[in-house]
């Protein structure tokens, strides 16, 4: 029996390396979406245009508009001569925000009185316009600080944990750590029975001596290898070339990693074992992988969904996986919280892979 | 005009990739309006690039296509006007009707709204299917697709009509009723180019261009080249039970340049020289094959002659296998087999039972339950009712290792393409749990027989046609099977190929294999000890080639060949089914 | 005569574009592209994602049990922001951090009532799961939102009248409750006339070839632009439905606004149809493979269209090089007009600019196409 699953397994291997096409696969993807991922996948705000309208002659209006120039998300400042130029600099994008500063803005503060600066925002931008918001209106409280004299309202000092200084990096790419292994594994697995009833080797292979089961384990390698080979690979990106600290334990990461690699796997083979074609199981792979990355907590919290939604992912592998990954990086997460995560992933393994031995075994045309 | 040929095609050289040898190399060849021009020969011989070169689709790398006087690359706008081509995969679109097809050709050709009406009414007529308009292309049978896209090349009277294989796939009846179709519109104002594999429908046309491997070996009438081997073609009748041994021995004579078993009799080609003056065969021939009676020759056997003639009679693979005991039961055995998809039956109540050493033939054309009846057999599919049984076992529900008694050998030589040779090899060998030791053992052996030493480490998908065929079986004789099954084996292959591979299988019955062959391929029935000949999904006529053939003897047909049978058998089925 | 080529060159450019109509009509995974997939990916990014942080599971540890440390840890319970876990000891809050059930944790310490009274600015301390960077931002402005709101109200119940101070006046034009849905739902269909536009274009001309019909139209007399524009016709149209199917769904179920008017949808919809079918067709022309075109038009058409468009992910702060990149991906400048049309109106000068961008991409894709475009099959 190890024999045949042995040889299987060999044959699977070669089939992938020796085809240029394969090897395109395993490679060109990953490397775009590292780079698109890492580079481009950013909640921050850096080079953002602001505009103010100053009509203030005094001092307080220059120290805001001063402050606002130096501060480090914003790349141009530009000054517009009119409140009637605040529409068209909005609307046309030049702008993302635009601070306005009125008339009496230094004699008020000279007389005592409460100042206001009116801060207008692009919300075609919500989440950038809400982050520069609070950039805008810190570098107020801090002007407001000085004006008044008083120590007050410092803002109040906080801490972030595993992540000091925020860095969107930190997120991403131990992220990419289960999204990428996910989108790789769930595609050679996906065309490994597609391709080979498209060639018409499937009916041979059924016919010799070999189980479902020892197919399925067969199929199954070359996903985990690449799985593993990906995972070690972003794992090393992230630790030596981001510098971002790996906190937990390595064998722990691993170890669920196996479990997530066998659920994708399940899911993807049985996406082959549907397919006729390698058409429909590249068409099946994009369809159950879209959502997987979109409602994992990747790109946005799990925990802003619809809560029926929210039940929904919790068949999606890589949601499971993901707060392994990134928790083991970053968080040093305990095998407790581990397993917790890790569970979930069993069950899916269960259900997915001897469905899909079941239906190698139904679907022969 | 009538001394300058519609096309002329001079010195054309067309290479694919540099380092390969050329897909045409160097030919010379005129058609002419008035005949039907057959492109004959094997997969590969460069039938298409040919074709693809008269439509101006390819350009040549050396030499020149004239096309009525002008070169085909340069002046294709006009040639489009005056060609009707029928691509190999038959250029229809499946997902749409067959009115819908014929109206897009109707647009893309330019026939004018004023002659449309009458046009489909005509061609639907002439291809008998104005009844189903309505359906979908990709819903017809091979034979109904190729009508179709016969009509649709036809639109706007093309002066150049090129059909590319148009009888792959398509059963005896369809096939001659195309045949009849075209010739009868050949006439002064158009050319017909008709490519083919089949070396019977090559004697039928008025002229041929034989090629083999990128070669020209013949430009003419088929008449001339099969008048070469006029005089040396002779059929023996040794006992049958003998005849597999007297096929190996003559040919493994000198003075004969090609034998072949057609039913109970084999069919002899004498070599030039040795022919005697009066027509009288060799004496020499006459001590092994008994008494020879002189026969017309056929296109095939001037082919294989001019190809240098037949293989070597023995086959090295009986020395490698070693023999099973024959314990008197039957190898495979089809009890009633049935299935059914809805009311739709795919196969009904099939039976028959094959013995050990014996070669049996599932004969029928596409989609008439052959692969069913194999699939079932084969544990692919559950039987809707009876039972087939594998060297004693039902391998729907046998053990994994009962499976290991079958060899299997699946249509178009599926391998691992990507997969070198050896690895293909060592692939199987595990598979099918040999150990280490005899694995390599094997391997060794195969690639000796089957004489693939030197491409062991050339990619599978990379090896010629003959090469792969042989691979394939190699594969499925590692491990040494009881019971063979073969699924179309030597489709499109060139006929000292498809030789070769039957003198392999005869080697193997003589160590009690048995074997189970599928095929539409008339030739290749002739080879089987018996034949089941299946007609929608049921088994119309069971017997020997030659039980079938006599079936059918009248004096009309009085040498009817496996194709007649066929027809004639169907016909009366179907005579049947409607009384 | 001329007249009579241009009708004979009009009937063929219709009858092929006919023929692509009733294809996709009937073939099963066209359908899936042309209509599932949209559908689904519209309802992910209306229904799953999602950026406003509305409702942030934090803990607040209350160690100081007098009554200004219970008032402020009752405004953190009150906030709308805020889904309060109350704790007594911070270590069982911690590890829920660490788990990643809770994104933030507020201590007030055991003598939190005498560093009030001191203007201790680290009165109170917050904590934030960092490993969710845009998460912990949101946790981290919210907070001291609340807490400033507290202390105003604090100094005011004291008798301290509260400092005068310079107040910011945040106005969100467009969107003044920041709701993401608005932005992500007339980004997306981007995404879906990407998807339609590239990957079901590039997939169905490389299935002709596959299936050989290409072969055979080929021979016959169509010209290379009219088997283009037969291509271009029906997707196009197909496009624009989908457009009209992704409008309605905006507007009608995830309750968009529509400021702008449908002529300058129409428009924008247009120039940017020309591009996404120029690198179907064009990915199409060069593989001929209905696999590699599958993978192209994933990761150059769906990929970008997505990621590097801005409509999730913000264009000026990505690096240099990257945003060089965008420059060239259409569905960059179709995303800001769906959103401009959407929530702020026609406002050409911001419109303008996109469709020339986009129709020179178109362009420059056709162009590459029409030469791509074999009139021959070596």
């Amino acid at each position: 029996m190890w024999r045949r699953i042995y040889s299987l397994i060999i044959k699977e291997l070669l089939a992938i390396l020796r085809d240029p096409k394969g090897r395109m696969t395993l490679i060109i993807p990953p490397v775009l979406q590292l780079v698109i991922f890492a580079f481009a996948m950013t909640m921050e705000v850096k080079n953002a245009d602001i505009a103010i309208v100053n009509l203030d002659n005094g001092y307080w209006g220059s120290e805001i508009e001063a402050q606002i120039r130096a501060a480090a998300p914003f790349e141009d400042v530009y000054r517009l001569e009119s409140v009637a130029q605040i529409r068209e600099t909005i609307d046309a994008q030049r702008a993302l925000a635009v601070v306005h500063i009125g008339q009496d803005f230094s004699r008020h503060i000279g007389a005592g009185e409460a100042a206001d600066v009116q801060i207008i925002l692009d919300g075609r931008k919500s989440n950038s316009a809400q982050i520069v918001n609070g950039y805008l209106a810190n570098i107020i409280a801090r002007v407001s600080a000085q004006a008044h004299g008083s120590p007050v309202i410092e803002p109040l000092r906080v801490r972030n944990w595993f992540n000091p200084n925020l860095e969107y990096d930190w997120f991403t790419v131990p992220g990419l750590i289960a999204t990428i292994t996910l989108l790789t594994t769930i595609i050679v697995t996906a065309l490994s029975v597609a391709r080979e009833r498209e060639l018409g080797t499937f009916d041979q292979l059924l016919v010799s001596p070999m189980r479902p089961l020892e197919i399925v384990v067969g199929k199954a390698a070359p996903g985990m290898i690449f799985g593993y080979i990906h995972g070690t690979f972003f794992i090393f990106v992230a630790a030596v070339i981001f510098k971002i600290p790996f906190s937990g334990s390595l064998p722990l990461l691993y170890a669920s990693m196996f479990f997530y690699l066998s659920a994708v796997i399940g899911i993807g083979l049985f996406i082959s074992a549907i397919s006729a074609t390698q058409q429909q199981a590249i068409l099946g792979a994009f369809v159950f992988a879209s959502p997987a990355v979109l409602l994992s907590g990747f790109m946005s919290p799990v925990e802003n969904m619809p809560s029926w939604m929210q039940t929904l992912t919790l068949i999606n592998p890589l949601r499971h996986f993901l707060v392994v990954a990134q928790g083991v990086f970053l968080k040093d997460l305990p095998a407790l919280e581990v397993a917790r995560n890790t569970g979930p992933l069993i069950l899916i393994a269960a259900v997915t892979l001897p469905t899909a031995a079941w239906f190698f075994r139904k679907k022969t045309s | 005009m009538q001394n300058d040929p519609f096309i002329r095609i001079e010195n054309v050289t067309k290479r694919f990739a540099s380092n390969a040898p050329p897909a045409l190399d160097s030919i010379d060849g005129e058609i002419a309006t008035g005949r039907i021009t057959g492109l004959v020969g094997p997969d590969g011989a460069g039938k298409t690039t040919l074709i693809r070169l008269l439509t101006g689709l390819s350009r040549p790398d050396e030499g020149r296509v004239l096309v009525n006087g002008k070169d085909a690359t340069q002046s294709h706008n006009t040639l489009h006007r005056m060609i009707g081509y029928m691509p190999q995969k038959f250029g229809l679109y499946e997902d749409l009707t067959v009115q819908e097809n014929l109206d897009i050709y109707a647009n893309l050709k330019g026939l004018p709204a004023a002659e449309r009406q009458t046009t489909f009414a005509e061609l639907l007529e002439f291809t008998d299917l104005a009844r189903f308009t309505g359906r979908l292309a990709g819903a017809l049978s091979g034979g109904m697709k190729q009508k179709l896209g016969l009509a649709c090349a036809l639109l706007k009277r093309p002066r150049l009509l090129l059909l590319d294989e148009p009888s792959v796939g398509v059963d005896p009846i369809s096939r001659r009723e195309l045949w009849r179709m075209v010739q009868g519109l050949v006439n002064e104002s158009m050319a017909v180019v008709w490519s083919t594999a089949y070396l019977d429908e090559a004697e039928r046309c008025n002229h041929v261009l034989l090629l083999n491997e990128g070669k020209l070996l013949f430009a003419g009438p088929p008449a001339e080249l099969t008048r070469r081997v006029e005089g040396r073609v002779f059929v023996a009748k040794p006992s049958p039970a003998e005849r597999r041994t007297v096929l190996s021995r003559l040919l493994g004579d000198n003075l004969v340049s090609d034998a072949i078993i057609l039913g109970d009799a084999i069919r002899i080609l004498v070599q030039d020289k040795t022919s005697v003056a009066d027509g009288a065969p060799p004496p020499a021939v006459v001590e092994v094959a008994g008494v020879l009676e002189p026969v017309p020759p056929r296109f095939e056997d001037a082919f294989v002659d001019a190809l240098g003639g037949g293989p070597e009679g023995s086959s090295p693979l009986a020395d490698a296998m070693t023999s099973h005991t024959d314990d008197g039961r039957p190898a495979v055995e089809a009890r009633g087999l049935t299935k059914r998809y809805g009311d739709f039956t795919a196969a009904g109540d099939i039976s028959f039972s094959i013995k050990r050493g014996e070669i049996f033939g599932l004969l029928g054309p596409n989609g008439a339950g052959k692969s069913t009846t194999f699939k079932m057999l084969c544990g692919l599919l559950t039987p809707s009712e009876g039972e087939g049984r594998v060297a004693g076992f039902d391998l729907r529900t046998a053990t994994a290792d009962a499976r290991g008694r079958l060899g299997y050998m699946a249509q178009k030589f599926s391998l691992y393409g990507e997969l070198s040779v050896a690895q293909n090899l060592e692939f199987f060998s595990g598979v099918y749990g040999l150990s280490r030791n005899r694995a390599r053992q094997r391997i060794e052996t195969m690639l000796e027989v089957f004489d693939l030493e030197n491409y062991r480490r050339i990619s599978a998908k990379t090896l010629p046609l003959g090469f792969k065929q042989r691979l394939a079986l190699a594969a499925a004789l590692l491990h040494e099977p009881d019971v063979l099954f073969l699924d179309e084996p030597t489709s499109g292959v060139d006929p000292i190929t498809r030789r070769e591979f039957w003198s392999h299988i005869n080697a193997l019955t003589a160590k009690n294999v048995a074997v189970l062959v599928t095929t539409h391929f008339m030739e290749e029935a002739e080879y089987c000890d018996r034949i089941s000949l299946i007609y929608r999904g049921r088994t119309i006529s069971e017997g020997t080639p030659d039980d079938l053939k006599n079936a059918i003897r009248s004096p009309e047909t009085e040498a009817p060949t496996m194709e007649d049978a066929f027809i004639e058998l169907v016909r009366r089925s179907d005579a049947k089914e409607a009384a | 005569m001329a007249g009579q080529a241009a009708l004979e060159s009009g009937r063929r450019i219709i009858t092929m574009a006919r023929k692509e109509t009733f294809q996709i009509v009937r073939d099963p995974s066209s359908i899936v592209i042309a209509f599932v997939l949209p559908l689904l990916l519209l309802f992910l990014f209306g229904f799953g994602v999602s950026l406003d942080a509305n409702t942030v599971r934090i803990g607040v540890v209350v160690e100081d049990a007098r009554p200004d440390a219970r008032s402020l840890s009752q405004s953190f319970q009150a906030s709308r922001y805020f889904d309060v876990t109350l704790a007594f000891d911070r270590r069982a809050v911690e590890q829920e951090l660490v788990a990643g059930r809770l994104r933030g944790v507020v201590v007030i310490p055991s003598d939190f009532t005498e560093r009030l009274r001191r203007k201790d600015p680290s009165a109170v301390q917050i904590i934030t799961d960092g490993s969710q960077p845009n998460t912990a931002q949101f946790v981290a402005n919210y907070a001291r939102g609340v807490y400033a709101v507290w202390q105003n109200k604090y100094l005011r119940d004291t008798g301290r009248a509260p400092p005068a101070s310079i107040e910011s006046q945040p106005r969100f034009w467009f969107n003044a409750e920041l709701t993401s849905r608005y932005n992500l739902v007339p980004g997306s269909t981007a995404v879906v006339m990407t998807i339609i536009g590239t990957l079901l274009t590039a997939l169905v001309i490389a299935r002709e070839w596959e299936r050989g019909t290409m072969e055979a139209v080929l021979a016959t007399p169509v010209s290379r632009i009219e088997l283009l524009l037969s291509k271009i016709v029906p997707y196009f149209a197909l496009g624009m439905s989908s457009l009209v199917l992704c409008a309605l769904a905006a507007v009608l179920i995830f309750g968009v606004p529509f400021r702008g008017s449908v002529w300058a949808l129409g428009a924008v919809a247009a120039a940017f149809l020309l591009p996404a079918l120029g690198q179907g067709l064009l990915i199409s022309a060069a593989t001929k493979n209905q696999f590699v075109a599958s993978q192209l038009a994933l990761f150059t058409g769906f990929l970008p269209a997505t990621l590097l468009s801005g409509f999730v992910f913000e264009i000026s702060s990505m690096p240099a090089p990257i945003r060089a990149i965008t420059t060239i991906i259409p569905a960059r400048y179709f995303v800001t007009s769906l959103q401009t049309l959407f929530l702020a109106g026609d406002t050409w000068s911001l419109l303008f600019p996109a469709i020339r961008n986009m129709v020179a991409v178109g362009v420059l894709f056709l162009a590459l196409t029409y030469f791509a475009t074999p009139k021959r099959i070596d």
